[in-house]
């Protein structure tokens, strides 16, 4: 059992929480995932490692609601358990000092490329962030971003906060402007998509980090399997990083829907019944 | 022993003249619809019967056929006397788990082919008779426990909760040494609680045998990858004296042909692990989903490829059975073969797929396969089936599943210093000791053989904990007596070849 030491909700369906697991804070590094279960009967899903603590042997989730288990999640507040807590999985990001390096996170996408960016920074990178969101109220750890950023680039679709555009637009300005060593993108799969098509003409190599649909997230299943660069790979073992002009992002997505029926059901069944313990038995 | 023929032989029928008693079944039509046991298990009398077929001999030939030697005739003789404690007690010198050997041990090709009277007769049902007192002892309670050595103070990991890691956490336990397991996934068992079905090997059976070794001291942590969570030379920088490494071959393989990444397109593995792990044939009570074909088509003819295919089919699903050999080379135990055409799965023998065909959305329509005929024997000795061409035809599927075999993964092994490996991945071992090049380290199971037998697994399990338990007090991984015979042994085989 895994003890939620603390929650806090961003919104009504984003939420951070602290999870005690020493071992896997032990080995955590930045670009890493877990693979949590909340209870017996449940799935297994992974999430990025968004923070962790060594010393007090926490590790940080940040979560979007979109379906049956990450809205159980979100009900789980400090004191409750979860029933397994797995990490940490896939590859590390590499870490040195590549000159100036662009973070692009969009949605909670901003939540796991925080550790990343705080490292390149203390490796002595330039770190310029653009934070995107789709409205002012749903944008993620700005303060924490502009902690550890040379600078700062906030855009929502909404134009209610910061500027109105989409991530590529300042994207494509900063690296056409040249200067640009690497970009890392990371949120939901069109926006990796869009951000890629953005930097490939001009050249600028870009990381993204895959969230393909996973069981065990060891090597052992082939669930997470994805075409980059025209060879079949697994992005539990062999990611989830990824150079980003090589990846198949169109199988990606389409992969990522193949239960859209089941998650409806589990989904409704869940919402009929929440909070009624003998309903959902 | 000496008498008892002799004894017999006057009053009761000709032994031979027995016939080998069949195992009640759950019915073919009904099974299909159900994840419960096929083989029901013999009762009392059925098993007495059984049991006073075997002709006692004195230079038994089955047990040479067991790779872990179990002292078949004294066990079967223990069932004949009526005496299942006996049996028990007998089959676990050699077997940690006969309740799980007596139910998927390849007996038609071990201990049952080499039976005397298999050679005029049928042979003694010594798999089923196996079963038969391990579940009489599951029936009783809990099972007797060993007696335990006092603590010797030195501290083993076991990396993986398979067969051959269960068995050698539990052999080292019993000798007083202190033991972790550390298991990756959420349960332990290895492939026997994800890849082997409930219909074939009760999940409940798994969790006693683990529940055993438990007792017996040992600490199961699960949800540790090791190589992730921890790497071997931590946990030898980190108190543990020895490591022994049985992680398993479980990485699958695909084939490389178009269409592979479709929706719908499964490894056995993952199909197998939701079914089974994750309990998905019970969503939306568990919350993992699994794709339900209306039509499956299975690729592959081994035992994995016969188990996916028919829990597609309890599942719902038309199953098509798509092997490039022929039924003689189908590689699956024959019951398992009979059972899944006795419940409706088609078999495409002689056939292999070309690519798979998908819809607009990404999905699965069709598999396009090639008729195969059997050309030259390949380095295996089968005969290599080559396509024949122009003779392309396409079956309408919605799920396809890959059961064509499993490689070393390597995440453990990539992240160890200085263990040598073979050119496939798998971990190179002294077949005697299971001594890796790394100093402290053992390793066997499917992960220094590639994907194997339970027993072959269990087996490596026993070596290993001899080896580790000598390697600890400071002795000869062999003994002098154990180098002699080994050698005798080579020096027989070298001249034979001659
Ligand atoms: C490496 C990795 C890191 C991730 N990190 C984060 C994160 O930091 N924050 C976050 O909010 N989300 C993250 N995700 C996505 C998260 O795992 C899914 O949103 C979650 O599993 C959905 O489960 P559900 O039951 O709530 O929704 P469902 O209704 O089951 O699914 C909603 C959608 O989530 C995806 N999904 C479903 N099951 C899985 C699964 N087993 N594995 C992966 N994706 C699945 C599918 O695309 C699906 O359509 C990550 C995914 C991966 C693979
Ligand atoms: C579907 C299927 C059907 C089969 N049917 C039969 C049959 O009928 N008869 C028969 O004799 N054999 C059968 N086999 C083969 C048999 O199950 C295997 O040979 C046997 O289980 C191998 O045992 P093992 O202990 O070496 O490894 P496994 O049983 O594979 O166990 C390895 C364990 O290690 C864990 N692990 C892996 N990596 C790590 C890591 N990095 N850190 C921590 N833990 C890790 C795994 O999660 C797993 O629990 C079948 C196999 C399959 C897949
Ligand atoms: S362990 Fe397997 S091979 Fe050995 S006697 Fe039992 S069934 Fe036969
Ligand atoms: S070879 Fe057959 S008959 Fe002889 S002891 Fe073994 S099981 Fe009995
Ligand atoms: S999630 Fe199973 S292999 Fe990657």
């Amino acid at each position: 059992m895994y003890k939620i030491l603390d929650k806090v909700d961003y919104s009504d369906d984003v939420y951070m929480q602290v999870i005690e697991a020493p071992a896997v804070a032990r080995a955590a590094r930045a670009g890493q995932f877990v693979i949590l279960r909340i209870h017996e009967e449940g799935e297994r899903i992974p999430l990025t490692i968004a923070d962790f603590d060594r010393e007090k042997g926490t590790v940080t989730i940040v979560v979007q609601a979109v379906g049956k288990s990450t809205r159980h999640l979100q009900t789980l507040s400090g004191g409750e358990t979860l029933a397994n807590f797995i990490g940490p999985l896939g590859l590390p990001s590499e870490i040195e000092n590549f000159g100036t390096v662009i973070m692009a996170g969009g949605g909670v996408g901003v939540a796991p490329i925080y550790p990343i960016a705080r490292e390149l920074k203390d490796a002595g990178n330039k770190v310029i962030s653009i934070l995107a969101a789709r409205t002012k109220h749903l944008l993620l750890w700005e303060d924490k971003m502009r902690d550890i950023s040379d600078e700062v680039i906030v855009t929502t679709d909404d134009g209610s906060y910061g500027r109105k555009c989409l991530v590529t637009e300042p994207l494509k300005e900063l690296c056409e402007a040249g200067g640009v060593d690497l970009v890392y993108a990371i949120g939901p799969g069109i926006m990796m998509k869009f951000c890629c098509k953005t930097t490939e003409p001009l050249g600028v190599r870009t990381l993204v980090s895959l969230n393909s649909i996973m069981v065990d997230g060891t090597g052992m299943c082939g669930a997470c399997r994805v075409s980059v660069g025209g060879e079949t790979k697994f992005v539990c073992v062999e990611g989830p990083e990824f150079d980003g002009h090589q990846v198949d992002f169109d199988e990606l997505m389409s992969r990522q829907r193949q239960y859209l029926e089941q998650e409806k059901i589990a989904n409704d069944l869940y919402l009929e019944c929440r909070g009624d313990a003998q309903c959902l038995a | 022993m000496p008498g008892v023929n002799k004894d017999k032989g006057a009053k009761k029928p000709k032994k031979t003249s027995i016939p080998r008693t069949p195992i009640p079944e759950q019915d073919a039509k009904k099974r299909a619809g159900n994840f419960d046991e096929v083989a029901l298990g013999y009762n009392r009398d059925q098993a007495l019967i059984e049991a006073s077929r075997c002709l006692q001999c004195k230079k038994p030939k089955c047990v040479a056929g067991c790779p872990v030697n179990i002292d078949i005739p004294q066990f079967i003789k223990a069932l004949e006397e009526d005496d299942p404690a006996a049996a028990i007690a007998i089959l676990k010198q050699k077997t940690s788990f006969p309740a799980v050997c007596g139910r998927v041990c390849p007996q038609e090709d071990q201990c049952e082919k080499l039976c005397i009277l298999g050679r005029k007769h049928e042979p003694v049902a010594i798999g089923r008779l196996e079963r038969y007192a391990a579940d009489w002892e599951a029936a009783q309670g809990e099972a007797a426990k060993p007696g335990i050595a006092a603590g010797k103070g030195k501290k083993v990991g076991v990396v993986g909760s398979g067969p051959a890691g269960l068995t050698c956490a539990g052999e080292l336990a019993k000798q007083g040494y202190d033991v972790t397991i550390y298991e990756a996934l959420h349960k332990p068992g290895g492939v026997l609680v994800y890849g082997i079905p409930e219909f074939r090997l009760p999940k409940q059976i798994v969790q006693r045998e683990c529940d055993y070794v438990e007792s017996l001291g040992v600490e199961i942590r699960l949800d540790h990858v090791i190589g992730r969570t921890m790497t071997v030379d931590e946990m030898l920088e980190n108190g543990h004296d020895a490591v022994f490494i049985a992680n398993g071959a479980g990485l699958p393989m695909f084939m490389n042909i178009p269409g592979e990444n479709f929706n719908g397109v499964y490894s056995a593995n993952e199909f197998l692990t939701r079914a089974n792990l994750m309990k998905s044939y019970r969503f939306p009570d568990y919350d993992t989903p699994i794709k339900i074909g209306k039509r499956v088509a299975v690729i592959g003819g081994g035992n994995v490829a016969m188990d996916a295919a028919r829990t597609a089919l309890r599942l719902g699903a038309q199953v098509h059975l798509v092997y490039r050999r022929s039924m003689d080379e189908l590689p699956a135990r024959r019951e398992e073969v009979h059972h899944a055409q006795e419940e409706g799965i088609e078999f495409h023998l002689l056939t292999n797929p070309v690519r798979i065909i998908g819809d607009q959305e990404g999905w699965v329509e069709e598999i396009e396969v090639i008729k195969m005929e059997l050309g030259e024997p390949d380095l295996s000795g089968r005969r290599r089936p080559v396509p024949v061409e122009g003779s392309e035809t396409r079956i309408p599927v919605d799920v396809v599943i890959m059961a064509i075999g499993t490689r070393a993964n390597p995440l453990l092994t990539q992240s160890t210093k200085n263990l040598e490996l073979n050119k496939w991945g798998n971990i190179v071992a002294d077949e005697h000791t299971l001594a890796t090049s790394k100093e402290g380290v053992f390793a066997g199971g499917d992960i220094v053989t590639g994907a194997a037998t339970v027993i072959l697994a269990m087996g490596a399990g026993k070596i290993a904990a001899r080896s580790i338990d000598r390697y600890l007090r400071g002795q000869p991984l062999l003994t002098p007596e154990e180098e002699e015979e080994i050698r005798a042994a080579s020096d027989k085989a070298a001249a034979a070849s001659k």
